[in-house]
């Protein structure tokens, strides 16, 4: 025998539960309509599919490596050696390095600047309505555009070259990172802000003072996984001729050297993972342990 | 002397401060209390302008507070230190940067402000926050993070900062409302010493009645926003206590505990 108020509480949670599994129903039911439309639209057809992917393994096939057990270990001039598998590895190597390159230094501008613009874009230390409305559309200008998109106009006004890849990769850096840090600001304890403020401080110190201490480990936790993001990117942004081994790589897949193609592909696999496992073990590091 | 006149705040249609004329001379120690919400921490955040006034004026030896912007608003909050309950340090920061923020506003020109971002202070300044915080006994602590700290010692450390700021005023917001029964006693005394001895006018939120009685010169007592009693300690009895709270003192002892629930350690 249940009470009146047990009675009426049950009788509330289990009109609660129908409401919000009706919610539920719906939301997957609308998911699932859009889901099909968007595969039809793009032509997501199963039987398009199970024809291409042989084609695909056929490609891999072709760019595995003629390897031979007998000849393994010989040098450049051997054919079958895995040496003459990398028979441009110094001239790949130093496009690698390019690439890092480019990565890092793309990184630490964007991120520089990205810092800059996010205190006025975070709605809780903004000075103002209007910088803050400005800053934040400013940022979200700059990470909607592809950086690849960035790096064609980019290769048109400064040429061929790393340069351009660095600045195209920086732009869209800034913009995401930008919202990011803005959004770590915007969950700050405000109180020492007021401690700050109430001492004297102007706008600029009590940023510093107030909430640079407080968001800085995951600010530079961000910068780290930004700069994997962008190892990647770097070595894709060189299609379009903004440097480093993405370059190479355009022009081994356009010629069909499918051997080469392969060992890039190893190499920046390989570097990409290597610069992953760097980064996640510093950022664990600085996790605990960050003063700013 | 500070001079409220008709000071009111609102939120929405709830006057949080409704119509508060007061003056204050120089060197006085102030406590007010009333119960939670009665606009203590409101009058006191207007007075160092954290909070904007919906009307009315403060003055602070002729110069009206309200109007100042920019440069001299910044002055103003240096001459008005100003403490609070959670002690609003930077946590991550060690004592010693803490303290020195109260030097932030005494360093003129765009340089003063960029070598301060880069936490570039100078010897001197170090040598006061030093000084400022063995007078509070804890030179010792000087290197360690804020958040190391007990709450008793945090509070001693906002006091360190406030005086490197060379204050005419402190605002001290339920500086002891976080903080056991021991350490609430240092804090107070260190704030009736910085009266006594270096002539700072004192202006204090306090919960318990027997404090304000114990360390203030003058009590004013506010509710609903107004300020309902205003005089000695002496010339609060019985019959004004139960007005001021709904409830005789005793009442009021037993609700509150001698040992608040803090939300930090002491």
């Amino acid at each position: 025998m249940l009470s009146p108020a047990a009675e009426r509480g049950e009788a509330a949670f289990q009109a609660a539960r129908r409401a919000r599994r009706g919610r539920v129903l719906l939301g997957v039911a609308l998911f699932l309509a859009a889901f099909l439309a968007s595969a039809w639209m793009s032509e997501f057809h199963p039987a398009a599919l199970a024809s291409g992917l042989p084609r695909a393994g056929e490609y891999f096939l072709r760019l595995l490596p003629d390897l031979r057990w007998a000849t393994l270990f010989g040098d450049w001039e051997t054919e079958g050696s895995i040496a003459f598998w990398f028979y441009r590895l110094d001239k790949w190597a130093l496009l690698l390095l390019e690439t890092a390159n480019m990565a890092a230094l793309a990184t630490l501008a964007g991120g520089a600047l990205a810092l800059l613009l996010s205190f006025p874009a975070a709605r809780n230390v903004s000075p103002s309505a209007w910088t803050y409305r400005f800053a934040r559309r400013g940022l979200e200008a700059m990470r909607t555009v592809p950086e690849i998109v960035y790096a064609l106009i980019l290769v048109w006004a400064f040429g061929v070259g790393p340069l351009a890849g660095i600045i195209a990769i920086a732009l869209h850096t800034t913009g995401a990172l930008g919202k990011l840090f803005a959004e770590a600001i915007e969950n700050a304890d405000m109180k020492p802000w007021d401690g700050v403020r109430s001492a004297g401080g102007n706008w600029a110190q009590a940023c510093r003072f107030a909430v640079l201490p407080q968001v800085a480990p995951n600010m530079v936790s961000y910068l780290l996984l930004r700069f994997e993001i962008n190892v990647r990117g770097a070595s894709v942004i060189g299609f379009v001729g903004a440097g480093g081994i993405g370059q190479e790589l355009y022009l081994v897949i356009s010629q069909n050297y499918y051997e080469e193609i392969s060992a890039i592909i190893l190499l920046i696999v390989l570097v990409v993972a290597m610069i992953d496992l760097l980064s996640e073990a510093v950022r664990r590091r600085l996790g605990g342990e960050a003063r700013a | 002397m500070l001079e409220l006149q008709n000071l009111t705040r609102r939120f929405g249609a709830r006057a949080a401060v409704d119509d508060v004329s007061l003056s204050v001379p120089a060197g006085q120690m102030v406590g007010i209390i009333g119960r939670s919400g009665a606009g203590k921490s409101t009058l006191l955040r207007m007075v160092n302008r954290l909070t904007e006034p919906t009307s009315g004026r403060i003055l602070h030896d002729g110069t009206d507070v309200t109007a100042l912007r920019g440069k001299a608003l910044r002055d103003w909050r240096t001459r008005c230190a100003m403490i609070f309950q959670q002690f609003n340090l930077v946590q991550r920061l060690d004592v010693l940067t803490n303290v020195l923020v109260g030097r932030l506003n005494h360093r003129p020109g765009p340089w003063g402000t960029i070598s301060s971002l880069f936490l570039r202070f100078s010897p001197e300044e170090r040598a006061m926050a030093l000084d400022a915080l063995d007078r509070f006994d804890l030179a010792e602590q000087a290197l360690q993070r804020a958040d190391t700290l007990s709450g008793g010692q945090q509070q001693r450390v906002a006091i360190a900062r406030a005086m490197l700021q060379e204050p005419k005023l402190l605002l001290a917001d339920e500086p002891i409302a976080s903080l056991d029964p021991r350490n609430a006693r240092v804090v107070m005394e260190a704030l009736r010493d910085v009266n006594r001895r270096d002539g700072l006018t004192v202006l204090v939120n306090l919960h318990h009645l027997d404090t304000a009685r114990r360390y203030c010169d003058r009590i004013i007592a506010m509710q609903d926003g107004r300020i309902v009693f205003d005089g000695p300690p002496a010339a609060l009895d019985a019959r004004q206590v139960h007005a001021i709270y709904g409830v005789p003192e005793e009442a009021l002892e037993a609700e509150t505990p001698h040992a608040p629930a803090s939300a930090v350690p002491a």
